[in-house]
């Protein structure tokens, strides 16, 4: 069996673990958010919009790592 | 209404559970190991089939009564140039792929969705492949939807109501909140142009939804060409605060500038390129796994039998639905995402002296 050949799903491991980026880096975001929410209930609505803007940043970069696992495995 | 959940949560868990039960033994039998070994169902060429473009809109297969498949499906026309010949026909003459084309002394053949001359010749492919279509169509609804809002909004008859209630807010938010807040004074420049941005993201984001229609956002030439015409439109606005900003950054001590002004310059490229992978990823991923869960339907019925497809099919037909509710988000935020960054960036290219 050529080096080549051997094939041990790491695109499968690489894209799991832009999924732990992903989902610690964007619960990180939404457990801020709902403790500033918390604090001031009345900037709720502004608090949301950055929160969503925040997590489809942070989900950009997530997803960099997904396409490399798919372009790979 | 409480005992129909529950009437339903039971009938559902039954039926899951009995997936086990049902289970049929028909690829253990010896006599069938050798036709039956090979036979195990694939996702992937399906998956990737729904997710990439074609030269005709494939709906389904029915097999007839000798086992054959035969494919349903709308065949567009193919658009060639190779040597200095055009030559323009229906890509039914491929016949799926099965036949070639002759024209004059060039003959194609499609390979793997692809068109190539079997004599080497190169080849430029100018068809209405899918995605072409599928973009014509989403244009012209654009185009009537928003000419009827805005017919409705000159006529001014009051109260909006129907169309005009629903897609004049948009709008406003779009040109209040992202486009006027990020550009500042000059903003009227660069409406139109961000305007088309946002709603034809969203429509075709919208329309990738519905089965059986094209994956026109998550193909990563027209994400491409969307970043490309904003890093265009930043490069060519830029006025002397933003190359300053770039090469001159302020604020920096002379030390770190052999680091910042590379980072600085290869940033004019990563953001664009940002833009484009963000949004192919984020559509195509969500069609993916749209795809792979009714595709487990199939691979129960490999594994467990045609009892065990009908087990696992409500539970995956219930997980496509709640990631389909969250597609439609996705489809919203991606939208305003990429827009509200194009935004961003122009204005950073237009920043006037503080």
């Amino acid at each position: 069996m050529e080096l080549s050949e051997l094939n041990f799903g790491f695109a499968a491991i690489g894209a799991g673990l832009a999924a732990i980026g992903a989902g610690v880096g964007i619960g990180m975001i939404g457990g801020k958010a709902l403790e500033a929410m918390a604090r001031q209930p009345e900037h709720s609505g502004m608090i949301q919009t950055n929160m969503f803007i925040t997590a489809a940043l942070v989900e950009g970069v997530a997803l960099f790592g997904v396409v490399v696992a798919l372009l790979q495995g | 209404m409480n005992r129909l959940f529950k009437v339903i949560t039971i009938g559902v868990f039954i039926m899951t559970a009995s997936t086990f039960y049902a289970a049929e033994n028909n690829s253990h039998s010896t006599e069938d190991q050798d036709t039956k070994k090979d036979e195990a169902w694939d996702p992937v060429p399906v998956v990737m089939d729904h997710i990439k473009d074609a030269h005709d809109w494939h709906f389904f297969d029915y097999k007839d009564e000798h086992g054959h498949d035969h494919p349903v499906s709308i065949s567009l026309p193919v658009i060639l140039y190779t040597d200095g010949n055009l030559d323009v026909f229906m890509s039914s003459e491929f016949e799926h792929g099965h036949a070639e084309v002759s024209k004059g002394n060039r003959t194609y053949k499609l390979e793997h969705g692809k068109i190539i001359e079997t004599n080497g010749l190169s080849v430029l492919d100018f068809s209405i492949t899918k995605n072409v279509a599928a973009m014509f169509i989403s244009v012209i609804l654009l185009f009537i939807l928003l000419r009827a809002t805005a017919k409705a909004y000159r006529k001014n008859n009051g109260v909006p109501r129907g169309l005009q209630a629903f897609l004049e807010p948009l709008i406003l938010f779009v040109k209040d909140d992202i486009i006027k807040q990020n550009i500042g004074k000059k903003y009227t420049k660069f409406l139109p142009f961000l305007m088309t941005v946002f709603f034809f993201i969203l429509i075709n984001n919208l329309l990738g939804l519905i089965p059986g229609s094209a994956n026109v956002t998550g193909n990563i030439a027209v994400t491409f060409v969307l970043s490309f015409i904003t890093f265009v439109i930043t490069t060519i606005s830029g006025n002397k605060n933003y190359w300053g900003h770039i090469f001159r950054p302020p604020g920096v001590p002379v030390v770190l500038l052999p680091i910042m002004i590379p980072i600085e310059f290869l940033g004019i490229f990563t953001k664009p390129f940002a833009l484009m992978i963000r949004l192919f990823a984020n559509i195509s991923a969500g069609h993916i796994i749209i795809l792979s869960l009714i595709s487990l339907i199939f691979i129960a019925q490999d594994a467990l039998g045609n009892g065990g497809a009908w087990g696992v099919a409500p539970v995956s037909v219930l997980f496509v639905l709640f990631i389909s509710l969250i597609e439609i988000l996705v489809a919203f935020l991606q939208a305003y995402i990429f827009t509200l960054l194009s935004a961003v960036f122009i204005g950073m290219a237009v920043v006037e002296e503080h």
